[in-house]
């Protein structure tokens, strides 16, 4: 059982919905970045989504992108990502992180030493965006094996014809992508996706969590009202963008949480 | 090279759109159907007569197809040794081989009832041939440019919104080629419904590496019969430049089981592969790693981060390569050379004041391999060249590098 499918279990014993909050790894720089992880649990933060910059961020809109070239300035590596990882695990042994990000860095580092790298590192789900199930023997199936969660995407796309090989090697939860498009743009429109999501727990028992297009405490309590949690990302790294201290920016996660955390 | 072990080389790519370890499928799941889809209505259309009818009709009518061979006899007296020949797709409507594809791509896009069609596109050869061919077909068109390059390649933006494009600036990333390409896949996975990526090289995710190789084949398999017509014979050599590699492949690809047959791709080594990245040779300056969904050589750092290329010539600018190049030249089938910057000035110039041909920067690069390897082959060698652009577009970055002092404002 990964830290993952511990929280679920819990938070399913507590009744309550997930509230997921990504983070760009090294964005503004390293210590800044360090010092909003370290606080995402206590404003109420469920799952950590840790992102890994990538120069060609090809899902993501112009916030992620932004924040993936100011921590590759301030010389964010995969390395150092997992570094910062580690250093989050020295004070919180129970919150899940998830990286997420996208293959080249990680093939670049080589799949084995990856793995290797990143549970040592206390790292316990990855979500890789350019890896489709066509794509599994890369580094969903090798993940599995070593203990890993591989949290796949769901999409308006995915048609119940496609759904049950999306479904198929994924583990941790499904996280569905709630618009056709790129992070950080439309708005996750409720009515839209509840049925969406209902069609996927259909053919899984694994959590249901809803991404892109949340922005605020309503937004993500309407969402977490139709799923089993909700992720905010670009939001957030807005914040982080505008240069807002971390206080103020983990004042604005607790919000998000709080809202996320009263959907019943 | 490991002739017991494989008969043919032109098999590729496996169900899986894989060239070896090469190629694949690494886009997200949003567009994940979408490919799935086109690879699907590919297959049927390949197998279509009346797909290749159309296609033959307005490669005939509307392109000028086929593009002479044509025997460079000046030129090669000049160099004294191989002869050599040129195949001609740069007297192709719009001036370069990049029609060849965009046909064959926005015929399938009206069989699968898309209305709308981005591209991406560098020095903006491709955006023109995808431009003119909505034109043509009334077809809504999108392309995307990187800021940079929308600067220095204004005529072919004056052209595209002529033809009734919408051109859109990149400023993402560093505002080159890869970030248009990343701008496009955006907007692809954003308007799901109606839209048709129509890529410009042998690039991208199965099956557009494949498709853009069987639709630019129409070059190789021409110089083919037009070389037995002119010689009785094959060539001995086939070069061609290679930028994502899409006029290459087109050359190459029918001679591949032609064994004798040696085979040379040319990339842009810009001021040279040895100085720090500021060049765009991705097989002979880079690694394998993943990015616009396919696995191929990339310029890349330590990190998998991916490093901008750098070459006088817009087309060359990218800092991958198709991955059936990448297999090519790790099974040994072809060779891959680089030539700076100034090696393919002097070609370009060699070639105006010779044969009256104005290239474009791109195939110059070729010629400048040619003159290289041509003085000290025998006269009975033949080198086929794909010229496969004219330079038009080219004459302002030409007279700015021989410092003519000629603005593109004046």
């Amino acid at each position: 059982m990964t830290r993952i499918d511990a929280k679920f279990a819990a938070l399913k014993a507590e009744g309550r919905k997930a509230f997921v909050a990504y983070v760009m790894a090294g964005d503004p720089d390293y210590d800044t970045s360090l010092e909003i992880v370290r606080g995402l649990p206590g404003a109420g933060v469920d799952i950590i989504e840790l992102g890994l910059p990538f120069t060609d961020p090809m899902a993501d809109g112009p916030t992620i992108q932004l924040a993936g070239q100011r921590a590759l300035e301030g010389g964010q590596t995969l390395n150092k990502t997992l570094e910062l990882a580690r250093a989050f695990r020295e004070g919180d042994d129970t919150t899940p992180i998830v990286m997420m990000g996208y293959y080249n860095p990680i093939f670049s580092h080589g799949v084995d030493r990856f793995l290797e790298d990143a549970k040592a590192a206390g790292i316990d789900g990855l979500i890789v965006v350019d890896l489709p199930p066509e794509e599994d023997v890369e580094l969903c199936i090798p993940a599995q094996k070593a203990g890993l969660n591989f949290i796949r995407l769901a999409t308006p796309t995915t048609d119940d014809r496609r759904l049950p090989k999306v479904l198929q090697n994924t583990s941790g939860f499904v996280y569905y992508v709630s618009i056709t498009g790129i992070t950080g743009s439309a708005n996750a429109v409720a009515t839209d996706v509840g049925p969406e999501v209902a069609r996927i727990k259909a053919s899984t028992d694994l959590p249901v969590i809803v991404g892109f297009g949340i922005k605020t405490p309503e937004g993500a309590r309407t969402i977490a009202e139709v799923a089993d949690g909700a992720v905010v990302g670009s939001a957030i790294v807005d914040r982080i963008e505008k240069g807002e201290s971390p206080a103020d920016v983990l004042a604005f996660v607790k919000g998000l949480a709080d809202g996320a955390h009263a959907a019943g | 090279m490991p002739d017991d072990l494989i008969n043919s080389f032109m098999t590729g790519p496996d169900e899986n759109g894989r060239f070896g370890q090469f190629g694949g499928r690494f886009v997200s799941e949003t567009l994940m159907p979408l490919i799935l889809d086109l690879e699907a209505e590919y297959e049927k259309a390949k197998t279509d007569q009346s797909f290749w009818d159309e296609m033959n009709h307005l490669w005939t009518h509307y392109v000028g197809r086929p593009s002479p061979l044509y025997f460079a006899e000046r030129l090669t007296e000049r160099l004294g040794g191989a002869k050599i020949y040129l195949k001609r797709d740069e007297l192709n409507h719009t001036g370069a081989h990049k029609i060849n594809n965009v046909l064959g791509q926005i015929i399938l896009a009206r069989r699968m009832g898309k209305t709308r069609i981005i591209a991406e596109t560098g020095a903006g050869q491709h955006g023109v041939a995808t431009a003119t061919v909505c034109a043509k077909f009334g077809l809504k068109c999108i392309v995307y440019m990187g800021a940079h390059d929308v600067e220095r390649q204004k005529p072919n933006v004056f052209r595209m919104k002529l033809l009734g494009a919408e051109v859109v600036p990149v400023t993402s990333g560093r505002g080159t080629l890869k970030d248009a390409m990343n701008d496009a896949l955006r907007d692809w996975v954003t308007n799901v419904r109606d839209t048709f990526y129509c890529i410009g090289t042998v690039a991208g995710p199965h099956p557009y590496p494949a498709m853009v190789r069987d639709f630019q084949s129409i070059i190789g398999k021409e110089a083919k019969e037009q070389m037995m017509a002119a010689e009785g014979r094959l060539p001995d050599t086939i070069i061609a430049a290679i930028g994502g590699g899409s006029n290459a492949m087109g050359l190459f690809y029918p001679f591949l089981d032609d064994k004798d047959v040696r085979i040379i791709g040319v990339e842009a080594g810009g001021k040279g592969v040895n100085e720090k990245m500021e060049h765009c040779a991705s097989l002979t300056g880079g690694r394998p790693g993943v990015l616009h969904g396919n696995r191929t050589y990339l310029l890349q750092d330590d990190d998998g981060q991916i490093l901008e290329g750098f070459s006088i010539s817009a087309g060359l600018d990218y800092p991958g390569i198709g991955p059936e190049h990448s297999w090519l030249h790790d099974i040994g089938r072809a060779e891959y050379v680089a030539i700076t910057d100034k090696e393919a000035l002097e070609a370009f110039q060699l070639c105006c004041e010779t044969e009256g041909i104005i290239p474009a920067l791109e195939p110059s690069h070729a010629l400048a391999h040619v003159t290289k390897i041509a003085p000290d082959l025998p006269k009975d060698h033949i080198i086929c060249m794909n010229m496969c652009g004219r330079g038009d577009k080219d004459i302002f970055t030409v007279a700015r590098a021989l410092g003519w002092g000629m603005d593109e404002a004046d």
